[in-house]
């Protein structure tokens, strides 16, 4: 079942210039990982802008959770989540009213309770009542998952969701990604510039290149086919336009 | 859960999210009360000081200054309230999360209503309460109609409100001066403190376009002669149904507008 249908995507801002993302199409199925990767301006953001609704497409189409996110993009959003490291939580309010805050907008029923089992889960209680601008980069990056996961979401939307991280908390962040993911049968789309993360969370990956999908495929196949040892080195590959010999 | 009830909840949260921030906050809180108290402290002095000067007519100049500073100083907090409450989403970069979440823009604009009131409430009531123990000045002798005259002021506010904070959609948090002028220079068209009469002819129509303008009228009639103006009453709603319809309209249309240059993205850096 396809929790995220993606058709033609297509965003320009200014009909003068080149298209920021040009006739992306991608289907994610439930329980599944997506991985989007591209450099700087290859047009990731500009992408989960679109699938969030915070971006209106110049054309093509959005299906999330069945759910068309040009004419009934509240139903879909009720039942997804976010989380980047580049969109603050409220700094001055403690990590405890913070959820509370996204628990009401989401309509989470038990909603204490649910706070009590993400504090449990992401090892929140220590600093739950204390200002969410306090915290360490660490800590702030837990609570972003603690709001991502509020409202138990079937589809989850990362943008570098372990950027800044030292490798053991990003590590652990990752754990958490997937054991959500066995449980719940959510599905992920995952933009990142941590390749090793792709290579350990998504099934599937789509090369983004000036707004284009330049290749795709599982991580595995793409460095097979790129005859490179790991996903970093298919990246610069790609970002720099060179292959290695033999492959085609 | 009832969709009216779902809508209720999420209005609430946002609202939760602002009450916690002055809870943590006292410096906001006093803030709040600061302005208004301080302009009734001022208006009160020189209302004195006339009643020196002209004992006459001091008792009607007492009521008309103090009352104009107090009903002003509601409209005044009532447009800060709902545009600074938008302002504090951006300044703390949280508005891409609120427009990513269910909450809907109408629901948005319920929430910083609501927030507006509160703050009106909090800033102006200690300003009433000081005007009387300091000048013996009840405002709540204009009579019960002073809800209504209280309440127009407020929900002109909030049309001023949605134009602003349209412009900060168009031209993002550079346009946040406006939060705190717009308002103020608004106030010789408003006729606080003088009757429309007293301004040129062809600037008369102007200022009768304002609801503000209406309410003050209204509120020299109950003062000075005793009576309820209910023409200026009618024509400060009417007005207001009109002004708020139109900035909804723009606001609306702003929102879209800038979901589709992608100005929400980066608003506020």
């Amino acid at each position: 079942m396809t929790a995220l249908l993606v058709e033609k995507l297509t965003k320009r801002y200014r009909p003068d210039r080149a298209p920021a993302v040009e006739g992306l199409s991608f289907a994610l199925p439930r329980g599944a990982t997506l991985g989007l990767l591209g450099g700087n301006g290859a047009g990731k953001t500009t992408t989960i802008a679109m699938l969030l609704g915070l971006l209106v497409p110049t054309s093509g189409r959005i299906l999330a959770l069945g759910h068309d996110m040009a004419s009934d993009r509240f139903a879909a959003l009720a039942r997804m989540n976010f989380s980047s490291p580049y969109i603050a939580l409220p700094h001055r309010i403690s990590v405890r009213e913070n959820l509370r805050v996204y628990g009401h907008l989401y309509n989470v029923r038990g909603l204490e309770a649910r706070i009590a089992r993400l504090a449990e889960e992401l090892q929140l209680g220590e600093f739950l009542d204390r200002p969410a601008g306090e915290l360490s980069a660490g800590q702030k990056t837990r609570v972003a998952l603690a709001k991502a996961l509020i409202n138990a979401p079937e589809l989850l939307l990362l943008d570098e969701p372990t950027a800044s991280l030292d490798p053991d908390t990003g590590d652990w962040v990752r754990s958490r990604l997937e054991a959500y993911r066995e449980e719940t049968g959510c599905a992920i789309l995952l933009a990142s510039h941590n390749m090793a993360e792709v290579e350990r969370l998504c099934g599937h990956v789509l090369m983004l290149k000036q707004g284009r999908v330049v290749d795709e495929g599982s991580p595995a196949r793409l460095i097979a086919r790129y005859g490179r040892e790991d996903l970093e080195q298919v990246f610069l590959d790609i970002a720099r336009g060179t292959r290695a010999e033999g492959v085609a | 859960m009832s969709p009216l009830l779902a809508a209720a909840e999420r209005v609430w949260g946002l609202c939760y999210r602002h009450l916690a921030l002055y809870r943590r906050s006292p410096p906001r809180v006093i803030e709040l009360m600061y302005w208004p108290i301080l302009q009734m402290v001022v208006w009160g002095f020189v209302t004195a000081y006339l009643a020196g000067v002209q004992n006459g007519v001091a008792s009607a100049a007492a009521g008309v200054l103090l009352g104009g500073v107090l009903l002003w100083e509601a409209a005044l907090r009532s447009q800060m309230g709902f545009s600074l409450s938008f302002l504090e989403e951006i300044w703390s970069r949280n508005l891409g999360h609120l427009l990513v979440s269910p909450i809907r823009p109408a629901e948005l604009v319920a929430a910083l209503m609501a927030m507006s009131v509160i703050r009106t409430l909090v800033g102006v009531l200690p300003a009433m309460g000081l005007a009387f123990l300091l000048y013996a000045f009840n405002i709540l002798a204009i009579g019960p109609v002073l809800v209504l005259f209280f309440a127009a002021l407020i929900v002109m506010g909030w049309a001023v409100a949605l134009g602003v904070t349209s412009m900060i959609l168009r031209w993002g948090a550079g346009a946040e001066a406006l939060a705190w002028s717009v308002l103020f220079g608004l106030t010789p068209f408003a006729c606080v403190f003088y009757p429309v009469s007293v301004l040129p002819g062809w600037l008369q129509p102007v200022a009768l376009l304002l609801p503000a303008a209406h309410v003050f009228e209204g509120m020299r009639a109950a003062l000075i002669e005793g009576r309820t103006a209910w023409g200026h009453l009618a024509a400060a709603w009417a007005l207001n149904a009109a002004w708020i319809a139109g900035m909804a309209a723009l606001f609306m249309g702003q929102l879209r507008a800038a979901r589709v240059r992608g100005a929400l993205l980066g608003i506020g850096e």
